[in-house]
């Protein structure tokens, strides 16, 4: 019977019976468990226009260079507050329809970066479309395709008053006299973008924690000796995307710093103002949003004094201490 | 009540996993314990990575030592210039020599010529024949004086015209599809580098990738290997093909969901963007059907066979069949692939893709083509029953490996890890056996234009399968996961391993059944640009994704990692260049062997009128 060099019938049936036999127990049951998973009470379901974005980023694959999975050790903190839970995905990992699975957000490769949560790095839609247009306007290294197809050429008369028209620079125009528009497709896709936030956790849940890593300990350990982190490295994570590495910003969209009065000013208030609430009082800039929760006192005031001494900017350097006095006096308005 | 199943469920995996009991607790279903990071400052000296320096080096001393042993066939030649040298010294003290010894010399030499035999001194009247078959080719003008003479296939293998036509137009459609997909693999290597060469939306990179890899996979290594599949299931079960008609269908299946998935993906449809099943799940039938097709001949070919033992190559392939469709079933049904569930399968899918499909069927048909090629049996058949159930046991569960650190459960990652470095197993087995069956038979190397790849093949399937198990581990995690290195291992094992020991078989059989050979030299160039083309994509992407993720581990800021990588997709751009270019010599060695087919016998009588044996 098991000879299975003379009976084709037994090696075929029992190799089939094993494999499947593993495959429901390595395959099959973990993902059925993996699917009872439920969502965090703070999530809400995906709107109709994001589940439209979704699909958009789905058949643009862009899943190829974008993960979106925070992993539970301290290299991935960058990208998120938290790990990523299973919970996190019960709204956007649903099968799209008749012919599409659940798309693979999770990734295998990070040629960009990671998009757990770009809506909370990159709140304002102006740098989205920009990005998406050309990404080379906002980051000249970056190495992401455009997406034109996703937006209109259009004559100045020819836009209504509620499409978006996007200030791309005249460089990045192949006809200089054409305004672009964006479409449906690439404002649900921004949307989408937009939308991509690590969902809060309520006391039910336990908190997760990073695997933390012995060398990241002992950096910590040094900067509690009152010496500040690196500004500059600071700037680039955080506020390059928008200002751009040489402090010019972008002309119609994000504003320069460099020359800038409000960050050469004696009195750094403002400045640490703007940083901590964000700021919407130009109109021809885009909206810049609060940093309050995402960066501490300290690394403000590096952010602050790299800004306050790069590009030909000669202003006196910031204590941690001015942050966390302005931003007390924040709260305290506030309550 | 679910919850009590689930941890039941839990621990009976444990327990059926007892050996693996101690290196992890109870399993949580959401993340796990808490493991300290190592320091990063001694990553060159960590296990995983000193095992990938040594597995590199291993590939370039078998290099090294095929480019020795070609080179000291060429230095031998070039050594031949000493003696013209001699020769030159020789005829100016001839033009020394003074009238009456030159006169002497003329007339003993006069006499030398009017000799003749009288034609009986071998006491024989009859005519010289080759009755043994031992002359294949008489000629008085070397044509390569660089390189050894390859020997010209001995044996011209009768086949039927039907079966013959069939592995012809496989491979024919393989071909087609390696040039394909890889010119589309070039041209996304290169938007690395120029990432603004076009902006058309059905070139853009997201769509492009999956195109290139499905092509590869399903067109060129899939085609290729059930075409040579057919040969080894007739020939190894002594019996005619269960079904002409079948083959038919399925390739004319196969072929079709290629080019309807690859159209839908240039159009944006995509089935989710899980790697390897990009196909929406209609095109994925058509290939599944086709596998049903080939998989049903191959038995129905396997059960009326006149030899009461089944030989191990088929073995292999029969499994690979039925273990691919029960995959590409399980991929795509729905029902348990929502949230996390989808990415469970998809760590299970993709690497079963590369592990039952391709691996297990290769390793059939290394079993077949490289004794037969060699012309002697294999080292040991147990050992290839032993890596045959050992693959299927631990390659399986291998597949959430592709998800160290991710929110899937801890056990599952484990289970990964574990079983990855038990992939030792059937890799050492196999390998062992290919290398022992060609001892012996290094000298042949240089005189084969078939070893090499086969070589070239079976050292890659030790390191490439190595380097992945190594790359399973944790701290390699850290540092390679989501980087350039990835792509560099799996091209190490596609192309090193697949491609390299398919086309091996390739020219193994294909001369033999249509009767005409490849020029040597342009085999010698395929197989140079292929192997150093590879080589160059593979260091690059390695030397730049191991950077890249010791930046991403110290904090940089992310677009240093981009500007990083920048000189190291040029290399991979130039090594992918190369190995298009290897491949379109390649199609152009297959027309020449498939381009007139006309009988050996015919053949090898003109050959005798016109030497004047």
């Amino acid at each position: 019977m098991f000879n299975f060099h003379k009976n084709h019938r037994s090696l075929v049936i029992v190799s089939l019976l094993v494999f499947m036999g593993l495959s429901i127990l390595i395959a099959i049951v973990p993902a059925y468990q993996m699917q009872e998973t439920q969502p965090l009470a703070s999530m809400q379901a995906l709107t109709s226009q994001e589940i439209s974005g979704l699909k958009i980023y789905t058949s643009e694959n862009c899943m190829a260079c974008h993960t979106q999975q925070v992993r539970n050790i301290e290299m991935d903190n960058v990208w998120g507050e938290r790990p990523s839970l299973a919970s996190d995905y019960y709204y956007s990992k649903m099968r799209l329809d008749l012919w599409r699975q659940s798309p693979s957000l999770l990734g295998s490769e990070r040629t960009g970066p990671d998009l757990t949560s770009i809506g909370k790095r990159q709140p304002g839609p102006e740098w989205h479309f920009l990005h998406l247009y050309n990404p080379r306007i906002v980051v000249v290294e970056s190495i992401m395709p455009g997406y034109p197809w996703l937006f209109e050429e259009k004559n100045e008369n020819e836009i209504h008053d509620n499409e978006v028209t996007i200030p791309v620079p005249k460089k990045f125009l192949k006809n200089k006299n054409k305004k672009i528009v964006a479409t449906q497709k690439a404002i649900d896709l921004v949307i989408y973008l937009q939308s991509l936030k690590q969902a809060s956790l309520t006391q039910e849940n336990p908190e997760p924690f990073f695997i933390p890593s012995i060398k990241k300990k002992e950096a910590t350990n040094t900067s509690a000796n009152s010496s500040l982190p690196d500004g500059a490295r600071l700037y680039m994570s955080t506020c390059a995307a928008c200002h751009q590495a040489d402090g010019k910003g972008l002309a119609g969209a994000f504003p320069p710093l460099a020359g800038s009065k409000i960050v050469t000013d004696e009195n750094p208030e403002l400045l640490i103002k703007i940083i901590l609430q964000g700021y919407d009082a130009r109109s021809e800039y885009g909206l810049m949003p609060g940093f309050a929760e995402q960066l501490s006192d300290e690394e403000i005031a590096a952010i602050v004094n790299h800004e306050r001494s790069s590009w030909g900017n000669k202003a006196e350097a910031v204590k941690s201490e001015d942050v966390k006095e302005i931003r007390d006096y924040i709260n305290t308005l506030n309550q | 009540m679910k919850k009590k199943f689930e941890s039941i469920y839990d621990k009976l995996v444990v327990k059926s996993l007892t050996f693996i009991l101690i290196l992890f607790r109870v399993p949580s279903p959401v993340f796990g314990q808490s493991q300290p990071n190592p320091g990063t400052e001694n990553w060159l000296t960590s296990p995983g990575v000193i095992g990938t320096i040594i597995l590199i080096v291993i590939v370039v001393v078998i290099a090294i030592f095929i480019l020795i042993v070609r080179l000291s066939s060429f230095i031998e030649s070039m050594n031949k210039k000493g003696v013209v040298k001699k020769k030159m010294e020789f005829s100016e003290a001839l033009i020394g020599l003074d009238d009456s010894e030159i006169d002497r010399i003329l007339e003993q030499r006069k006499a030398a010529l009017a000799f003749k035999l009288s034609g009986n001194e071998l006491g024989s009247d009859e005519s010289a024949s080759d009755t043994k078959g031992v002359i294949s080719k008489v000629t008085h003008d070397p044509e390569n004086p660089l390189v050894d003479e390859k020997k010209k296939t001995k044996l011209n293998l009768e086949i039927s015209d039907q079966l013959k036509k069939i592995i012809v137009w496989y491979l024919g459609a393989s071909v087609f599809w390696l040039v394909f997909g890889t010119l589309i693999g070039q041209y996304v290597g290169m938007k690395f580098v120029w990432p603004e060469m076009d902006s058309v939306s059905w070139l853009s990179f997201g769509r492009l990738r999956p195109v290139h890899t499905n092509t590869v996979f399903w067109g060129w290594a899939s085609m290729a290997m059930i075409g040579l599949g057919y040969y080894v299931i007739a020939r190894t079960s002594n019996i005619n093909l269960h079904s002409y008609k079948w083959a038919w269908r399925a390739w004319v299946l196969i072929n079709i969901s290629v080019l309807t998935g690859n159209i839908l993906l240039l159009a944006g449809i995509n089935n989710g963007g899980g790697e390897y099943r990009e196909y929406i799940w209609p095109v994925a039938l058509l290939f599944a059907l086709g596998l049903i097709y080939t998989f049903l001949n191959f038995y129905k070919t396997v059960e009326n066979r006149k030899i009461s033992e089944i030989y191990i190559s088929n073995w292999y392939i029969l499994a690979g069949l039925v273990w691919t469709i029960v995959l590409v079933i399980i991929g795509y049904l729905p029902g348990y692939q929502d949230g996390l569930g989808e990415t469970v399968i998809q760590g299970y899918y993709m690497h079963q893709g590369v592990g039952m499909w391709f691996m297990t069927f290769t390793l059939g048909l290394i079993y077949y083509y490289l004794p037969s090629t060699l012309n002697k049996p294999i080292y040991s058949y147990s050992l290839g029953v032993l890596a045959f159930w050992t693959q299927m046991l631990f390659y399986t569960l291998i597949g959430t490996h592709h998800f160290v650190f991710s929110p899937l459960p801890w056990w599952l990652q484990t289970v990964a890890i574990v079983f990855s470095a038990g992939m030792f197993i059937p890799v050492i087995a196999g390998t062992t056996n290919f290398l022992m069956t060609m001892r012996g038979s290094w000298g042949d190397i240089s005189k084969s234009y078939v070893l090499p790849f086969f070589l070239v093949g079976v050292i890659f399937y030790f390191v490439g399968s190595t380097q992945g198990s190594l790359q399973a581990f944790r701290f390699t995690n850290f540092m390679w996961h989501f980087t350039d290195f990835n792509v560099a291992h799996s091209h190490m094992t596609m192309y090193g391993i697949i491609t390299f020991i398919l086309w091996a078989c390739v020219y193994a059989i294909l001369p033999k059944i249509t009767g005409t050979e490849p020029r040597q030299f342009y085999v010698g160039v395929h197989f140079w640009l292929a192997f150093i083309g590879l080589f160059a994509y593979m260091i690059s992407l390695m030397v730049g994704g191991t950077l890249k993720g010791l930046s991403w581990i110290d904090g940089e800021p992310f677009i240093n990692s981009v500007v990083l990588m920048q000189p190291y997709w040029v290399w991979r751009a130039i090594g992918g260049s190369l190995m298009f270019i290897s491949h379109l010599v390649f199609a152009y060695n297959f027309y020449v062997m498939v381009k007139i087919v006309k009988p050996i016998n015919q053949e090898a009588s003109i050959l005798f009128k016109h030497s004047n044996v």
